[in-house]
């Protein structure tokens, strides 16, 4: 019926693959095998190859504010338009700063390197404007840079922010493996309400517990929380966690 | 009782298990609805609870319609085909099909007119667009597979498809997933990991349905009639396994709480990275080539009344296809943190994935051998042979792109957007429309399509469209490329990021140009098959269109 009945020492190799094309499990276990193959090579070292992610001085968990402002920048999709990757060539390290290391994503969950860049890289935003700057780009982006295709993110500055179960979202970050103690989780509400509010008491304990945390009212309005404020101080840290003063480029060269 | 005068029956096992799953879904969900404080969950929650109720219903509703308890397996010898769910998938990818597109055009015009986002939560870019994506890629391009798969499984096993409702439940279930998503992404539920956005418990429900289509294909693959398994379900099948492993590895998730639509995954970083381009790249590999190759390999030989060019080549081609292409996500992550090693890897693996692609598109178009003038006087057949050249055409581009050298100029440039078209537009759309044009009159029973001149216009129209894509993307991709690394004489940067965002401008409105013409396309496509269905006229034998399947798999 089919060529593979044919007879002859020439074709045996194919008509051994009878043994797919009439036994569907067979056939199942074949494919599943031949597919893992590439995977399990390129994915499973990543988890045990010490030289992955490189150990740099500065990298901490994310403060609840600037977490919470990571939710929002997730919501909006704003990977859509922003890579947070910084290739190590050179229009790029000088446009944007070091090339980012593996490290300075060790904590993003998911990771928001991007894959397009309809806008600039936001992997080194964090310093780069002031709050002032941001709120009002976010507000309305043509204000501020006449030519862009930004849209308009007005509504983030009119809407509280909720953070009911910001503790919540500490523990399933701890539960991924990102380093919050018990401290961190069980404070988690006041460190949000100290980052965000000019002079609060709580800003000591928060840089205790998040060092060179940036603590201040980032929407222009001290008055409330709002979803501008997280998202502004989750700007504001980008890229800023290590200090290339100190960062020693051939330290982890083996 | 006799069937004649009262036409209740009791229920099956399988319809009672159905209905206490279904049943017993509704209160928690109602629960989590009325508990939760965010209301773009509540309302996934009640949506979940309704389709649960309706389930009930319409379970029910099989003992009173008069409808067997157990269909018969065959009718006068020839197997009895279930049909119904293919039926709805076909409708279903239509309709998705042109919401896809619209959306499409819409986030187009975004770009070009910024004002057309209207500062609006739920009408921004950047929720648009993993709308736009998932609804061509999974809610057109699924329903066409899974319609497809249901259709072409059964002829080329002679057999019934496995399940009573089961086959129900993988159509309605997947629909279901669609909307989910769908709405969430407009609702700001979205993990934002590209083409996996979908949360937590729309990422559950889909690994349900998934099972429950392995299991139905598989089913109906064991019970076939035929010796062999045919090559179209090789790649079917190959397609559904693959699937269900990205599926779970990229998408392992801890939620912040059951009334919490938010979870984060166990993966972060470079792990996650690395992870969600395996994902990424081989849902183009098994989604959008696997899948669409097994239509290619039932389709093409039907319209073309021959048999497949070369089965060994078939062998190969299946075999080497999905042995390469989970190698080859790095090259989505060229010079990033990830280390050198598997980057270097994944262009390896991407460049070598050229052979087997073009050995499965000359497999496609070689099979008109003896048959080419179809080509002049069938435009379904047209457009099929036109989505392998365009097959042909991307994967010659993919594995050029992967190079690192090439990839450094075109990454998070729109040539990638114009490369992702390439496959997507001229040969996923093409190939399913090729399909869609074939199995609508055989599941209608109709002679034949209500107008051929129809297709050629869709043809011309969308062709035309996808010319305006590409090329509009080629070049404000290579120039947008071309204009970050650009130095002055003196050494500094020539242009600031807003200028190269300036000089897009007329790219991006002859891109929206482009999309439209392609809508248009589907729209007149839309207007055939309705029409077609609409006519009574129904076809003479409908079984003639079931070729035996050892003369599809003659070399």
């Amino acid at each position: 019926m089919t060529s593979i009945d044919h007879k002859g020492p020439r074709r045996s190799l194919w008509a051994k693959h009878k043994i797919f094309e009439t036994n569907s499990i067979v056939l199942v276990i074949g494919t599943l095998l031949v597919i893992s193959i590439g995977g399990l090579v390129e994915i499973a070292p990543l988890f045990y190859l010490k030289n992955t992610i490189e150990t740099v001085q500065g990298m901490r968990p994310y403060t609840p504010l600037e977490l919470a402002g990571r939710g929002i920048y997730v919501r909006e999709g704003c990977y859509n338009c922003h890579s947070q990757m910084i290739r190590p060539l050179r229009d790029e390290v000088e446009r944007y700063g070091h090339y980012s290391l593996a490290a300075e994503s060790m904590y993003d969950k998911p990771f928001q390197w991007g894959s397009k860049r309809i806008g600039p890289d936001l992997a080194r935003v964090g310093g780069k404007y002031s709050d002032e700057w941001q709120r009002t780009h976010l507000a309305e982006p043509r204000l501020m840079v006449p030519q862009s295709i930004m849209p308009g993110y007005p509504f983030l500055a009119r809407t509280e922010l909720a953070f009911g179960d910001i503790a919540d979202e500490l523990r399933a970050n701890r539960a991924g493996g990102v380093p919050y103690s018990d401290e961190m989780i069980a404070q988690a509400q006041s460190d949000l309400r100290a980052q965000a509010t000019p002079d609060h008491p709580g800003q000591a304990d928060l840089e205790k517990r998040y060092p060179r945390a940036q603590s201040r009212d980032f929407d222009g309005d001290p008055q409330r929380i709002t979803e501008a404020d997280a998202l502004i101080a989750y700007l504001q840290a980008l890229g800023t966690m290590v200090d290339f003063k100190l960062y020693d480029d051939k330290a982890n060269i083996r | 009782m006799s069937a004649t005068t009262s036409p209740v029956r009791a229920m099956t096992v399988g319809e009672m298990i159905g209905m206490l799953i279904a049943g017993a879904c509704v209160l928690p969900l109602v629960l989590i609805g009325a508990l939760t404080e965010n209301s773009g969950y509540a309302f996934h929650a009640m949506l979940g609870a309704a389709a649960a109720a309706a389930s009930m219903i319409l379970i029910g509703n099989r003992c009173f319609d008069g409808s067997p308890a157990v269909p018969p397996q065959e009718i006068d010898g020839k197997p009895n085909y279930d049909m119904g769910p293919v039926k709805f998938a076909t409708v279903a990818s239509m309709v998705w099909g042109i919401a896809g597109f619209t959306v499409g055009l819409i986030i187009a015009l975004q770009l070009a007119f910024p004002g057309l986002n209207f500062d609006l939560p739920w009408t921004n870019f950047g929720r648009l667009r993993p709308l736009h994506t998932s609804a061509v890629i999974f809610a057109f391009g699924g329903n066409v597979l899974i319609g497809s798969s249901f259709y072409v499984v059964q002829r080329t096993c002679r057999a019934r498809l496995a399940g009573d409702l089961s086959p129900w439940f993988v159509v309605l279930g997947y629909n279901l997933f669609i909307v989910i998503a769908g709405t969430g992404y407009l609702l700001g539920i979205t993990q934002s990991k590209e083409y996996a956005e979908p949360e937590w418990y729309a990422d559950l429900w889909l690994t349900f349905v998934w099972v429950a289509y392995l299991l139905v294909f598989l089913g109906t693959v064991m019970k076939r009639r035929e010796p062999h398994i045919y090559v179209a379900n090789w790649f079917y099948l190959g397609f559904i396994l693959t699937i269900a492993v990205l599926h779970v590895g990229n998408n392992v998730a801890v939620p912040v709480s059951i009334l919490s639509p938010k979870s984060y995954g166990l993966w972060s970083g470079v792990q996650d990275a690395m992870f969600q381009w395996w994902y990424g790249h081989n849902a183009v590999g098994f989604f959008l080539t696997a899948g669409f190759l097994a239509i290619m390999y039932y389709f093409v030989p039907k319209r073309a009344e021959r048999p497949i060019y070369s089965y060994r080549l078939s062998i190969i081609h299946f075999w080497a296809l999905i042995f390469i292409y989970i190698w080859a996500g790095p090259h989505h992550l060229h010079y990033t943190a990830l280390p050198d090693w598997a980057q270097t890897l994944g262009m390896t693996f991407s460049i070598m994935l050229w052979m087997p692609s073009w050995g499965g598109m000359i497999n496609g178009i070689m099979t008109l051998s003896g048959a080419w003038d179809r080509l002049r006087t069938d435009p379904v057949l047209r457009m099929m042979v036109v989505s392998l050249a365009f097959y042909g055409m991307a994967t010659f581009e993919g594995p050029l792109m992967s190079i690192k050298a090439v990839n450094g100029l075109s990454h998070y440039t729109d040539w990638t957007i114009g490369h992702v078209h390439a496959g997507a537009l001229g040969w996923v759309a093409y190939i399913s429309f090729g399909a869609i044009y074939c199995l609508v009159p055989w599941l209608w029973n109709r002679k034949g399509l209500y107008s051929l001149r129809l297709v050629s216009w869709h043809f011309w129209v969308s062709t035309l469209g996808i010319v305006f894509y590409i090329t509009a993307m080629w070049v404000s991709g290579i120039l947008q490329g071309l204009m970050w690394r650009a130095y002055t004489s003196l050494g500094f940067l020539e242009y600031s990021f807003i200028e190269t965002v300036a000089a897009m401008h007329p790219f991006y409105v002859i891109r929206a140009l482009g999309g439209a013409l392609f809508l248009i396309g589907a729209l007149i496509m839309a207007f055939n098959l309705w029409m077609t269905v609409r006519c009574e006229e129904a076809a003479d034998t409908p079984e003639a269109h079931a070729l035996p399947p050892g003369q599809l798999a003659t070399a």
